[in-house]
């Protein structure tokens, strides 16, 4: 039973309240909205001393861009990063989720978590949802063993390869890859050729846009580079379009002043956390 | 089959096949673009952008979507381009003939009631595209005509169309029509007012729409005839 | 039809100088029929955090409720003023719960940092990702129309009263535009010391 005093513990994971309700709307012939896609170009490639992530940063709602610069490379651990495309909220959520149970896990093992794990746990979480979490990654990073890059599909299937892309922008991306990647590039070369293959995505494919994020993970550093090159910028405008005060007509105004009346400050004795378990 | 048929009582889902199925076919596509066009007292401005594009893809960045049909005539399309294409070779070979019988050229207002009469002449099978009709009427004044794809025709002095055309449609009406503003008068539209405007809202709309980019041409109608200018937007 | 589009509505939040302003329609429809001309989008979440909520109705007051609960724990227990961030994060992760069967809304947030005082302004789609941007931020059934008219509006660094101009020029014209929005409007600018909270005058068609 549960009160306003004792509020009851909801349980973890997906909640499937609404699932009825917007079932019975989608049938009486409410489409469910789209949600924001990241209709993206992501590529990873492996090069002499670690391995470069890239990502462009536009999010598309449909036609409609709805975020020009998003941040498409996430964290997961310290030597570890993951780019995402597909469905927006899965790339965010997924990699966060993953990140935490990495740093679990890095915790209870006291060693550099290797890729393979990360790769593991998430094609274990996709392929639990079916392809439901609309989640197309790749992973990058560098561990005891080298630098390693996979790439995973949303239904939880994964490759191991040197240099791979994702998102709608991938066959421009690829076909970058496919003529200039060779084994054993140096660091500039390694920049430069993922920077094109996003650069061909923004270009080529409408979906993918504005400016090009890097990730260069070596043997213990990461150099995150958002943005490595602003690909476009937005156009000057002719004229200024600032209204004169009181253009906009109004009906009623009112002003609440935010007081602050009293400030009080509670020292807290500082006790070490307890550790023993 | 025989065989199945004798066991017709028993399901088997697991060895269903399906029918021949018809393949979906739809006869149009929508490649994208955007129109505007705003009038003067004697000029009128009317612009697309040079985007072509289909799906995620782009076919080209610098494809005209202006039909000059006379001197004092433009037409600006956007929608399906192979529609487009046929629509403004049959619109222009009936601006020839009228002006063979009549010797003279048509004037927009006729030229417009004569593409709206083309639009619903294919009532039921339709030219998928939005049509915007820019030009000096007989007093010399600029007129804007747009249409939807069936024929119905409105004259307005600024209209936007295409798949930007929410996006631009309503700074026209605060910047051009002056609406919702309070204490300002609303001065007549200059030339280089108008190009500005045209040229800011593209921007914008460049920045929000994945279907308009690459640049925008604009051809600028007077009583002397039509010039050109040509502005570049954003690339990806 | 989309089920975010059944009520209607649009909402917009805007950076100032030193300032957030949040502006929102007050129409409350069932499609194309109006019922009410003040129906409350924007929700006071703290003295300076405002969260609008466009889409569908239902939802939006389930959601406030349900957002208003958490946030009231996390203050009793914090003992402080959550930030705009902390905020964000509390509604994304209620709308990902929800990942398989969405609230259909797309939430806005406006507010001040209650230590630093910057400005910040965030929305999400209805899955809850974050998009978080240094200008302006819509949504609604005229996202379109609103994004057309911020785009060519907007200026970095704007004086709240200047900001207040802004940001309701772009909503009034782009409601005119759509069928589902509009009927009057409400516009809040928050500064550091003040909330001002007008009403604006509208076409009511």
């Amino acid at each position: 039973m549960s009160s306003v005093l004792v509020p009851e513990i909801p349980a973890p994971g997906f909640s499937f309240d609404l699932c009825q309700r917007n079932n019975f709307l989608s049938k009486k012939g409410f489409q469910v909205p789209k949600a924001i896609k990241t209709g993206t170009t992501i590529a990873g490639i492996v090069y002499k001393d670690g391995v470069i992530l890239g990502a462009d940063t536009r999010a598309t709602e449909d036609t409609i861009v709805a975020d020009k610069n998003c941040r498409k490379i996430h964290y997961l651990a310290q030597n570890m990063y993951v780019c995402g495309a597909g469905t927006a909220a899965d790339t965010d959520m997924t990699s966060q989720m993953i990140a935490s149970q990495l740093e679990l896990h890095r915790l209870n093992t006291g060693r550099i978590v290797p890729v393979c794990t990360a790769n593991a746990m998430l094609k274990q979480l996709l392929f639990r949802h079916q392809g439901h979490i609309g989640a197309a990654l790749v992973l990058g990073g560098v561990d005891l063993d080298g630098p390693h890059l996979h790439c995973i599909f949303p239904h939880g299937s994964s490759d191991t390869q040197q240099y791979t892309t994702m998102g709608s922008g991938s066959l421009a991306a690829m076909a970058v890859f496919e003529s200039r990647w060779k084994p054993g590039l140096s660091e500039e070369e390694g920049k430069e050729l993922v920077a094109d293959a996003i650069r061909a995505g923004v270009f080529n494919d409408l979906a993918s846009g504005s400016n090009v994020d890097l990730c260069i993970i070596r043997k213990g550093s990461v150099e995150y580079i958002r943005p490595y090159d602003v690909a476009n910028v937005k156009g000057v405008k002719q004229s200024s379009y600032r209204y004169k005060r009181g253009t906009t007509a109004v009906l009623a105004q009112t002003i609440r002043p935010i007081i602050i009346e009293k400030e009080t400050i509670c020292k807290v004795d500082t006790e070490s956390m307890d550790t023993s378990s | 089959m025989a065989m199945l048929n004798e066991y017709s009582g028993r399901n088997l889902p697991d060895y269903e096949f399906e029918a021949v199925k018809k393949v979906h076919f739809s006869p149009y596509a929508d490649n994208g673009g955007s129109v505007i066009a705003l009038a003067g007292d004697d000029f009128c401005i009317i612009a697309g952008d040079t985007r072509l594009s289909s799906g995620f893809s782009i076919y080209t960045r610098e494809q005209q979507k202006l039909f000059p049909l006379s001197n004092t005539t433009v037409l600006g399309c956007s929608g399906c381009w192979c529609d487009t294409l046929t629509l403004t070779r049959i619109l222009s070979a009936r601006m020839q003939m009228y002006k063979h019988e009549h010797h003279k050229e048509m004037s927009t207002p006729a030229a417009a009631q004569m593409l709206s009469t083309m639009l619903y002449y294919k009532r039921f099978f339709p030219y998928y595209v939005s049509n915007m009709l820019a030009g000096l009427d007989e007093n010399g004044k600029g007129c804007v005509y747009s249409y939807d794809p069936i024929g119905h025709c409105e004259r307005s002095n600024y209209r936007a169309g295409g798949s930007a055309g929410a996006l631009l449609q309503p700074l026209l009406d605060n910047q051009v029509g002056y609406k919702n503003q309070e204490g300002v008068d609303p001065t007549p539209l200059s030339q280089e007012r108008a190009l500005s405007i045209i040229k800011d809202v593209f921007i914008s709309a460049a920045e929000r729409d994945i279907y308009t980019g690459d640049g925008i041409s604009i051809k600028i109608i007077t009583k002397d005839g039509v010039k050109n200018e040509s502005f570049s937007l954003r690339k990806d | 039809m989309s089920i975010l589009a059944y009520n209607g509505g649009a909402i917009i939040a805007m950076k100032g100088k030193n300032c957030v302003a949040i502006a929102a329609d007050r129409r409350f429809g069932i499609q194309g029929q109006t019922i009410s001309c003040d129906f409350q989008k924007i929700f006071e979440m703290g003295p300076h955090l405002y969260l609008g909520l466009p889409g569908l109705s239902t939802d939006t007051q389930t959601v406030m409720e349900r957002l208003r609960f958490r946030l009231n724990l996390y203050e009793l227990k914090e003992n402080r003023r959550i930030h705009p961030k902390t905020f964000s994060s509390m509604i994304s992760n209620l709308l990902y719960e929800k990942r398989f069967g969405p609230y259909f809304v797309e939430p806005v947030v406006a507010g001040l940092d209650p230590v630093t005082f910057e400005p910040y302004i965030c929305n999400m789609d209805l899955l809850g990702c974050l998009n978080v941007p240094v200008d302006f931020v819509v949504g609604g059934t005229c996202s379109e129309q609103l994004y057309g008219m911020c785009e060519a509006l907007y200026e970095a660094d704007l004086e709240p009263n200047d900001l207040f101009e802004t940001i309701s020029q772009a909503l009034v014209n782009a409601c005119d535009r759509d069928a589902m929005s509009g009927w009057g409007a409400i516009v809040h600018v928050i500064e550091k010391d003040k909330v001002t909270t007008r009403t604006v005058k509208t076409r009511m068609d």
